[in-house]
């Protein structure tokens, strides 16, 4: 690995650690179809498809932003995203 | 006002929502016979591959129901009165209605090969259909597939991740030929091998064969014999249109409804997979089987219904799906022509994806990443993205928006133009070009 692509690798891993800390977990509704795999798979029992039916980021407080709700999903609906905390829409 | 809505599908339910939304005090009357209501029809497929239990499938809770104050009559409407504004439900006698929703989706194409009536010859079409083919995997170890589409690929999948030796039959030398070129189906059928799927090509079942009424094999048109406990077939679906036609409303493949999505009858709307809606841009009536127009539709015709002129917009068709574990984006119009594995529409499709203009094709990438594009005189017509998803969003809203294309169109049309580059310089200078208008 050649003294570039560590720093892009690095300079990735702080952007990814930046965005777990003060993102948040975003949907995209319109690829969504209610499957339920993120709610099922979120530890603390964070009804995420609930929030993305209605369009609303997961500003859950309890939300570890663990990413498991990001992964599983198999159609890609979700993502995290730095919001803004006061005016409820992503940036 | 009492506003009467027949089906519980993701129609039914958008429709409660707006009317409810328009409308705190008028009653609703949900009337639909599903044992189960309103459930994740296209989440099927992850209960059938184990990634979800089928508890799981059911989006609205109690207490939601309840936000929508609205009254469930559980059986099945067997008439309707459109003159008298009445409907007849099985066991419950006749109900007036102001406005009424038909929202009572499709049903599967039955399979007429002889034995299909034998036990262990299943569809995907049901939670009782996925619970049932649950059970028998336990029991199967060999099963054959028959169809197109993205539902029969759903349960060649499924059964291959519940432990099931799956033999699938293709007509033909593709798989879902109306919408994935050769290059896409053959990365596909080549990981389905790669899980250990038998793909029979150019074949046929001719006969399910049975002992003691329960399925022990299948002999193909060209005379081989697989033994297998289980068939499972996806060969399309058909929009219920039975109580429109009966009620004299107008029908073609699907019931026919305008932009406001008012059927041929006054007071009676329809949405979601039974309507055949009226496309302005087209000029044509379409039909969709998807879970967001259907969504999109039932919200519109409740706001209709609830006296808020609303006119349904249908978008470029959009859907995502995996496919052979691939994330899969189709946007807008990217096939052509009939898919001989499929008997009229399939789940997940749309009309749209198969209405090609003049269009040329770009590709880029290889196997797991791929981005096919059509690119229209101005504006991109529709794409299909395989693997890697990060341009599906600004692809979809160049298509749906009709972005202006003529800056990079030469461009895209090089010959090994890195397409995927192209459109993701151009999609970030458009979106700061236009920031102040988002």
């Amino acid at each position: 690995m050649d003294i570039m692509s560590f720093q892009d690798l690095f300079r990735q891993e702080a952007t990814r650690r930046e965005v777990l800390t003060t993102g948040h977990v975003v949907p995209e509704p319109e690829r969504c179809v209610q499957c339920g795999i993120c709610s099922y798979n979120c530890p603390i029992g964070i009804d995420v498809r609930g929030h993305v039916w209605q369009g609303r980021a997961v500003k859950d407080s309890h939300c570890l932003t663990c990413g498991e709700c990001v992964a599983r999903c198999p159609r890609g609906v979700l993502s995290f995203q730095r919001t803004n905390l006061f005016d409820g829409r992503t940036k | 006002m009492r506003y009467v809505i027949i089906g519980m599908g993701v129609a039914g339910i958008a429709a409660a929502e707006a009317i409810r939304r328009q409308d705190s005090t008028g009653e609703i009357v949900l009337v639909g016979d599903d044992p189960h209501g309103f459930y994740s029809r296209p989440g099927l497929a992850y209960y059938l591959s184990g990634e979800l239990s089928d508890r799981q499938l059911f989006p609205y809770a109690a207490q939601d129901f309840h936000k929508l104050n609205l009254r469930y009559v559980k059986g099945r409407v067997t008439r309707i009165y459109p003159v008298e504004h009445q409907v007849d439900v099985d066991r419950h006698g006749r109900l007036d209605y102001d406005r009424l929703l038909l929202a009572v989706g499709s049903t599967a194409v039955r399979l007429n090969t002889p034995g299909a009536d034998l036990e262990g010859v299943v569809k995907l079409d049901h939670l009782d259909d996925a619970r049932r083919i649950v059970k028998m995997a336990r029991r199967a170890k060999t099963a054959v597939v028959i169809g197109g589409g993205i539902t029969a690929l759903e349960l060649v999948e499924g059964l291959v991740a519940r432990g099931v030796r799956v033999h699938y039959f293709l007509r033909g030398e593709c798989y879902w030929r109306s919408v994935l070129d050769e290059e896409e189906s053959q990365v596909i059928l080549q990981r389905l091998q790669d899980d250990g799927v038998r793909i029979h090509f150019c074949t046929e079942a001719a006969e399910i064969l049975g002992k003691r009424g329960r399925v022990v094999g299948v002999r193909t048109a060209d005379g081989r014999q697989i033994k297998c406990k289980l068939v499972a077939f996806a060969i399309g679906i058909r929009p219920r249109t039975e109580l429109a036609q009966a009620a004299g409303l107008d029908v073609e493949r699907g019931i026919l409804v305008n932009e406001y999505l008012q059927t041929s009858a006054a007071d009676i709307y329809a949405a979601g997979d039974a309507a055949q809606v009226f496309d302005p841009l087209s000029g044509r009536s379409i039909l969709d089987s998807l879970w967001g127009p259907a969504r999109d539709q039932g919200y519109a015709a409740g706001l209709n219904m609830a006296g808020q002129q609303t006119a349904y917009v249908k978008s470029a068709p959009f859907n995502v799906t995996r496919l052979a574990g691939l994330t899969t984006t189709i946007i807008g119009t990217v096939g052509r022509g009939q898919d001989e594995d499929l008997l009229g529409i399939a789940r997940g499709d749309s009309e749209t994806w198969r209405q090609l203009p003049d269009a040329i094709v770009a590709q880029s990438g290889f196997d797991v990443n791929r981005l096919r594009l059509l690119v229209g005189e101005k504006r991109l017509l529709g794409a299909i993205v395989m693997g890697d998803q990060t341009l599906s969003m600004p692809l979809q809203k160049m298509i749906l928006t009709g972005v202006d294309i003529t800056p990079i169109r030469s461009k895209l049309l090089a010959p090994n133009a890195p397409i995927a580059d192209v459109i993701a310089d151009y999609w970030t200078q458009w979106r700061k070009e236009h920031a102040s208008q988002q």
